[in-house]
């Protein structure tokens, strides 16, 4: 079978995921994800045809909250575990578009 | 010859909607607190928290889907745009892609050569991200997520555009269509409402679009025009170079007039959506879609043809009274009160029309209450006061919504309406310029009109010149 994730794909991932993967990390992650695409082959032997495509297990709909303050000024406990802060922000590396 | 271009523009239109709270969670959308005093572990993106959706956001997204003539999907789902940057505290926004609430709609707009249906391709429900300050003195940026999780909609326009006026029109009607709705206040500089254009040029007559490019940070009207007539002479100039135009996004300067590349295309991102598993589907029902119809309120096409034929007003003014939700809602909310429609229409018209353009103000930014104007009419109708002191007044109310009952009571402006004080005064005139008096006679009448003013003067111009008139007629008939 010819190689279904190639290195290129794998150097593309991490980038997307802003990973960083030692050269082992990539042939295993080559390997994980080689098996969950056969693993999605066998599904793919399934007849589906007139099945609707699914994305939510439960047969549950429209979840809603009415439009009412709840929340205060929590400030505080929100950056409690913020690497760094300052001024009442979050403080991270200088990003300029 | 050189040859002619044509200009393809799209739209892709954000407006804050004006819900009490954020999308997912129950924190204020109010603007102006300090930095992340309104969030909490759901729009911060703290792991384990799960987003509730806001009822009304999908209310206010079906009421501008159906008055822009769009179809609704009554399934629809919320899906995953998964980027990095730390104004996204999830990693990813949470979006609509495959089944957008609103798609294929479209608004009629006004343009030089007649009207012209601008199509909407889709409209979708999405949450605003952070805002990042970058600060003064050290390396670095502070992130307040106050902003993070007010509710979206973006509006999707079909390249139906060909120019910057266009362009204006129909940001101008969407405006006003989701104003009128009460759905956003729609504010460039204040960023409630904020457009992304699309555009690429072509030889006229061609079939094929060009390569676009996409503009952001278009904060005014303005700014667009400016935007649209600069990268349409970057790209025709590209072109006649003999090069090609890159598929990218640009940042316009306003300042500058000059756009600058952000990204191209092949550093493009790779959002890979995917459907959110935090949200379960929303089911429209007939009876829901239905009362969402019902309550649709008056929007302005509308209003125009009631207000022509309730109050009987040029077409001039009813243009200008309806281009503003606030304008029309001063205008019949003092006609309630006091129900004289030209009256009222007059003062807003004129007075309040040449105080803005004073100030260079906006409609929007009127702040007087109805009640007020109301109440310098009724004031002006039983003769309380004339109308030069009227003007006076109002200007009082304009600034600081005075109670005009109430001022000219302190300012001692009322008109005197006492026949007896009014009659001293005017013998005293007539006898202190007896010159006048017989120029009078002698079939002068200007000599009457120094005495009306004479008297005007020394009544501090609180009479009512009908009946100084009348009295002074008397008084030299004698």
């Amino acid at each position: 079978m010819a190689e279904r994730i190639t290195d290129e794909t794998i150097e593309y991932v991490g980038i997307l995921a802003k990973l960083e993967l030692s050269d082992e990390e990539k042939e295993q992650a080559k390997k994980d994800m080689t098996n969950m695409l056969n693993y999605i082959d066998k599904l793919n032997e399934l007849d589906t045809d007139g099945v609707e495509p699914m994305s939510h297990v439960f047969p549950v709909n429209n979840v809603f909250r009415e439009d009412v303050v709840t929340n205060g000024d929590e400030r505080e406990r929100i950056l409690a575990n913020a690497p760094a802060k300052k001024d009442g922000s979050f403080k991270v590396p200088k990003t300029v578009e | 010859m050189s040859k002619q271009y044509e200009t393809v523009i799209g739209l892709e239109v954000h407006v804050e909607l004006a819900t009490k709270t954020k999308i997912f969670c129950g924190c204020s959308t109010e603007f102006g607190g300090a930095p992340n005093t309104h969030t909490c572990p759901v729009c911060t993106g703290m792991p384990g928290s799960l987003p509730v959706l806001n009822k009304q956001v999908v209310e206010y997204a079906m009421a501008v889907g159906l008055a822009t003539n769009c179809k609704i999907n009554q399934y629809c789902k919320f899906d995953r745009k998964n980027y990095f940057y730390p104004d996204n505290p999830q990693n990813y926004q949470i979006s609509q892609l495959y089944l957008p609430i609103c798609h294929d709609g479209g608004i009629e707009i006004e343009t030089s050569a007649g009207k012209k249906v601008i199509g909407i391709h889709e409209i979708h429900m999405e949450e605003d991200a952070g805002k990042l300050v970058h600060d003064e003195w050290e390396d670095c940026s502070l992130v307040d997520f106050n902003r993070s999780g007010v509710p979206l909609i973006e509006i999707v326009s079909e390249p139906d555009m060909r120019s910057a006026d266009e362009v204006i029109a129909y940001l101008d009607k969407l405006r006003l269509i989701i104003q009128y709705l009460g759905a956003s206040d729609c504010k460039l500089q204040e960023g409630s409402m904020r457009a992304d254009v699309n555009l690429s040029v072509r030889e006229a007559g061609a079939s094929e679009f060009g390569t676009r490019t996409e503009m952001k940070n278009l904060n005014s009207f303005k700014a667009i025009a400016r935007a649209i007539e600069g990268e349409r002479a970057r790209q025709i100039e590209l072109i006649e170079e003999g090069k090609k135009v890159i598929q990218e996004t640009r940042r316009w300067d306003d300042n500058k007039e000059y756009s600058y590349a952000m990204r191209s295309k092949e550093d493009a991102q790779d959002y890979r959506y995917f459907p959110e598993p935090d949200l379960v589907p929303i089911v429209i029902s007939d009876e829901w879609l239905e009362r969402v119809k019902a309550n649709q309120p008056e929007l302005r096409d509308e209003k125009k043809l009631r207000y022509k034929k309730e109050y009987d007003i040029p077409e001039y003014d009813i243009n200008i009274l309806t281009s503003s939700k606030k304008l029309a809602d001063i205008f019949e909310n003092t006609i309630a009160l006091c129900n004289k429609p030209k009256e009222v229409s007059n003062w807003l018209m004129v007075e309040t029309m040449r105080l803005l353009k004073e100030e260079e103000k906006e409609p929007d930014d009127i702040c007087f209450s109805p009640v007020n104007l109301a109440k310098l009419i009724g004031l002006i109708d039983e003769g309380a006061i004339n109308r030069t002191v009227a003007k006076e007044v109002f200007e009082v109310i304009f600034r600081e919504d005075a109670d005009p009952e109430k001022y000219i009571e302190e300012k001692g402006l009322k008109t005197v309406n006492d026949e007896g004080a009014l009659r001293s005064t005017i013998e005293e005139i007539v006898e202190a310029n007896p010159q006048s008096v017989e120029d009078y006679h002698a079939g002068k009448t200007k000599a009457m009109g120094f005495l009306v003013g004479q008297t005007m003067k020394a009544m501090k111009g609180k009479a009512d010149p009908g009946m100084v008139n009348k009295i002074l007629l008397e008084i030299l008939a004698e």
